[in-house]
């Protein structure tokens, strides 16, 4: 379970998350919708341990462990993953090389046998079919020179790779065209099961009708304006956001 | 004692070359600070040096003397200052055991915790933390067996100052044919005064039955701040050296102008690996070692190959450019290099290849890292001859920067006296951020464990050319040099 208190975080003293409280239980799918600038990508970087923001108040729960005592490689191996709206390319090191350290370190500090050479690859195999990436690319530097859809599919292989129990998604539908959102969102269900749960941000209603949340939230200015079901966002794809922002938040 | 060199050219012209009487008080230990002619003279007398070799010493200084000290470009934020090189003592015997620390006990523990992180064995932290060595270590019998080894292959390895005792007519044949004396300043200056070094001589045909390392390792820590390196590999020969080592060296010395002459005949092979790691001076730049080498490599014979391998992490400053002159037709050079600079360390180093026979090939790889407020300084040279029929050249010039304070600088000059040259060149600028090291972070792999995994993959074609346990411990020392430089 994913429980988030009264979280407030600002960056440069600027105040950008004004006191969110989200709950998750295990096995659900949450999506968190919201204009431009609300602060989704914040709460999610936040959520990973990004240090250019302070959290000046509030919780965030993971399984009984409080992530804002870990270090973000930590949190890591805790159970949570963040999908990157923006994944950063790594120079000189293949992405096969960088989640088999990446596995290993996680799998280490959970206790976990290292895989060997055999094992690793095998999985490697396995988890990159279930987002039909090129297996060409895994012999790349990380994220170099990929295709912005090659990006998010990786983001989802590399989820898939290190199993988390809580996943977080950070507009992994935008640039994509409706083939790669298939795909992309294809991955993320075959990973849905009883003790993961997702956070999936996004800017619009088109990902959900592929990963059907149970709840979706909208965030406007770092709070959480109203909060429904996936009808929710049916209904702001065909109002837009502006009703919410007109300040008629109401709580489901 | 003077500071004016021309007062010292007087004194010359007055003959009066025995002005401190050093000549004849040869058993001194040490000589003062300055140089002249006489000190020259007394490091001569103290190494029973032949006459020819003291007049080849003062042709350099002579030459020297009308030298001009080279401008490198150098960075605002770390100016180095003249050097005053009658401020430095030219000769000092090597510090007896009385001066030395009695056991590991007496060590700056700081020290001990480095070698520990570099992986440095046991039996060696002792001999390189400088404690007396026969306490813990028998070197003497080891460098024993090292040399009765090497002798039934009709290898000759040893100081350079026993080579001019034992065999005057390798060194009189060879010293100076790559690097002539008056080469450039600082060879000219090292021509003049060096003290000590290493001289190599492999056989026709033999192939170098192991590393030469590990006795320099352990033996030739004091060999001082100008050293002398001479190896010959005569036709068909095979030899691997490796020069330093991963232990931090510290030394009160700032100057160190060294040089380096590697010389192959036909069908020989030449493979000289560095780890230079010198003390860099402190996090502002105060202190740290002016590092200024002369390294430069003849490919003599047909089919001969030299290859310079070099990792730089030390030192406060750094020139340098080990260089293959290919000479033989289908002779081979290589240079791969990892320099790094952090804090205020600036490293301008890089290679020349000169074409000079036919089907002649080079290969450079060149990496530069970056972090703090480090500048780092690749200068190449690939220079084809009219003569140099099919040359061809292959260069990789690769630059990272970690955060946003360093600096990275390329220039590379291609010169071409022949059409059919093929020459390639590639080079890269990549930046290693925070958001590099916090994606690193996200899936789980720790901030020092993404830095090393990041460097490694970066440096990973140098690092190959390294012999398999020096380049595991280049790798921790690539690490340790980085540790806390980003994030
Ligand atoms: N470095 C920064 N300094 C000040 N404000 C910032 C900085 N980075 C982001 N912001 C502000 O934080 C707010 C939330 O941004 P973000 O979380 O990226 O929104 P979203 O992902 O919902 O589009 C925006 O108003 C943005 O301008
Ligand atoms: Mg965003």
């Amino acid at each position: 379970m994913l429980q988030i208190t009264n979280l407030h975080a600002s960056i440069d003293d600027t105040p950008i998350l004004r006191g969110i409280d989200l709950t998750i239980n295990d096995g659900e799918v949450h999506s968190l919708m919201g204009p431009n600038g609300s602060g989704k990508s914040t709460l999610a970087k936040v959520m990973a341990g990004d240090e250019a923001y302070e959290v000046t108040e509030g919780s965030i729960v993971l399984n009984g462990q409080d992530l804002l005592e870990l270090d973000p490689h930590e949190r890591a191996a805790a159970g949570l993953f963040m999908a990157f709206q923006y994944p950063v390319e790594i120079p000189g090191v293949t992405m096969k090389y960088f989640m088999r350290t990446a596995m290993n370190s996680v799998r280490k500090n959970r206790g976990q046998e290292e895989l060997d050479a055999y094992e690793y690859l095998s999985v490697v195999k396995e988890r990159a079919a279930t987002v039909k990436l090129d297996l060409e690319l895994l012999d790349r530097p990380v994220n170099g020179g990929f295709s912005g859809g090659e990006k998010k599919r990786a983001e989802i292989f590399q989820m898939a790779m290190l199993e988390p129990s809580a996943c977080v998604l950070d507009e992994t539908d935008s640039g994509l065209d409706i083939d790669a959102l298939r795909i992309v969102a294809e991955g993320v269900n075959t990973m849905r099961s009883p003790d993961r749960s997702f956070l999936v941000i996004t800017h619009y209603q088109r990902l959900l009708s592929y990963i059907v949340p149970d709840v979706v939230h909208v965030l406007v200015d770092g709070k959480i304006a109203r909060t429904g079901g996936k009808e929710l966002a049916l209904e702001l794809e065909e109002h837009g956001y502006s009703l919410i922002e007109k300040g008629n938040a109401v709580d489901a | 004692m003077t500071t004016d060199p021309n007062a010292t050219l007087d004194q010359w012209a007055e003959g009066s070359d025995y002005r401190w009487g050093f000549v004849t008080d040869i058993d001194a230990d040490t000589v003062p600070p300055g140089l002249d002619e006489s000190v020259i003279r007394f490091i001569s007398a103290k190494k029973n040096e032949p006459e020819w070799l003291l007049e080849w010493r003062l042709k350099a200084y002579e030459r020297w003397l009308k030298m001009e000290e080279p401008e490198w470009p150098h960075f605002p934020d770390r100016p180095y200052g003249p050097i005053d090189y009658q401020a430095i003592s030219y000769y000092s015997a090597p510090k007896s055991d009385e001066d030395r620390p009695k056991s590991l006990d007496e060590v700056d523990p700081k020290l001990l915790e480095t070698y520990e992180k570099l992986g440095i064995p046991l039996e060696e932290r002792a001999a390189l933390a400088g404690v007396a060595v026969d306490a813990v270590f028998d070197s003497v019998s080891v460098a024993t067996t090292f040399r009765d080894k090497l002798k039934e292959h009709g290898v000759i390895f040893c100081s350079f100052s026993e080579a001019v005792q034992d065999h005057p007519e390798l060194v009189k044949k060879y010293l100076g044919t790559v690097v002539p004396a008056a080469d450039n300043y600082f060879a000219a200056l090292n021509s003049a005064v060096f003290t000590d070094g290493s001289f190599v001589y492999i056989p026709k045909g033999v192939r170098c039955p192991m590393e030469l390392s590990t006795y320099f390792r352990i033996n030739a820590l004091n060999t001082g701040q100008f050293e002398r390196t001479l190896i010959v590999a005569d036709e068909g020969a095979y030899v691997s050296y490796l020069e330093g080592c991963t232990a931090p060296q510290r030394d009160e010395n700032q100057l160190h102008a060294a040089v380096v002459e590697l010389i192959a005949m036909e069908d020989a092979e030449i493979k000289y690996s560095t780890i230079q790691n010198w003390y860099p001076g402190d996090e502002n730049g105060v202190g740290g070692i002016y590092n200024f080498v002369t390294k430069r490599g003849l490919c003599e014979g047909d089919r001969s190959h030299i290859s310079w391998t070099q990792v730089e992490t030390g030192s406060a400053m750094t020139w340098k450019y080990p260089s293959c002159i290919l000479k033989g037709d289908d002779s081979i050079g290589e240079f791969y290099s990892v320099a790094l600079t952090n804090h205020r360390q600036q490293a301008d180093t890089g290679t020349k290849m000169v074409h000079i026979g036919k089907n002649t090939r080079s290969n450079i790889v060149s990496k530069g890292i970056s972090a703090g407020y480090g500048h780092n300084t690749y200068r190449g040279l690939v220079n084809i001859r009219r003569g140099a029929v099919n040359a061809r050249n292959y260069t990789q010039c690769d630059s990272m920067l970690m955060g946003e304070t360093c600096g990275a600088h390329t220039f590379p000059v291609i010169e071409v006296g022949n059409d059919t040259a093929h020459i390639e060149h590639e080079a890269s600028t990549s930046k290693i951020g925070e958001d590099q090291i916090f994606y690193c972070n996200q899936r789980g792999i720790s901030p020092e464990d993404a830095v090393s995994m990041i460097v490694n993959g970066f440096c990973r074609e140098v690092l190959a050319e390294l012999p398999m346990e020096f380049a595991v411990e280049a790798r921790k020392l690539l690490e340790v040099s980085l540790e806390d430089s980003v994030g």
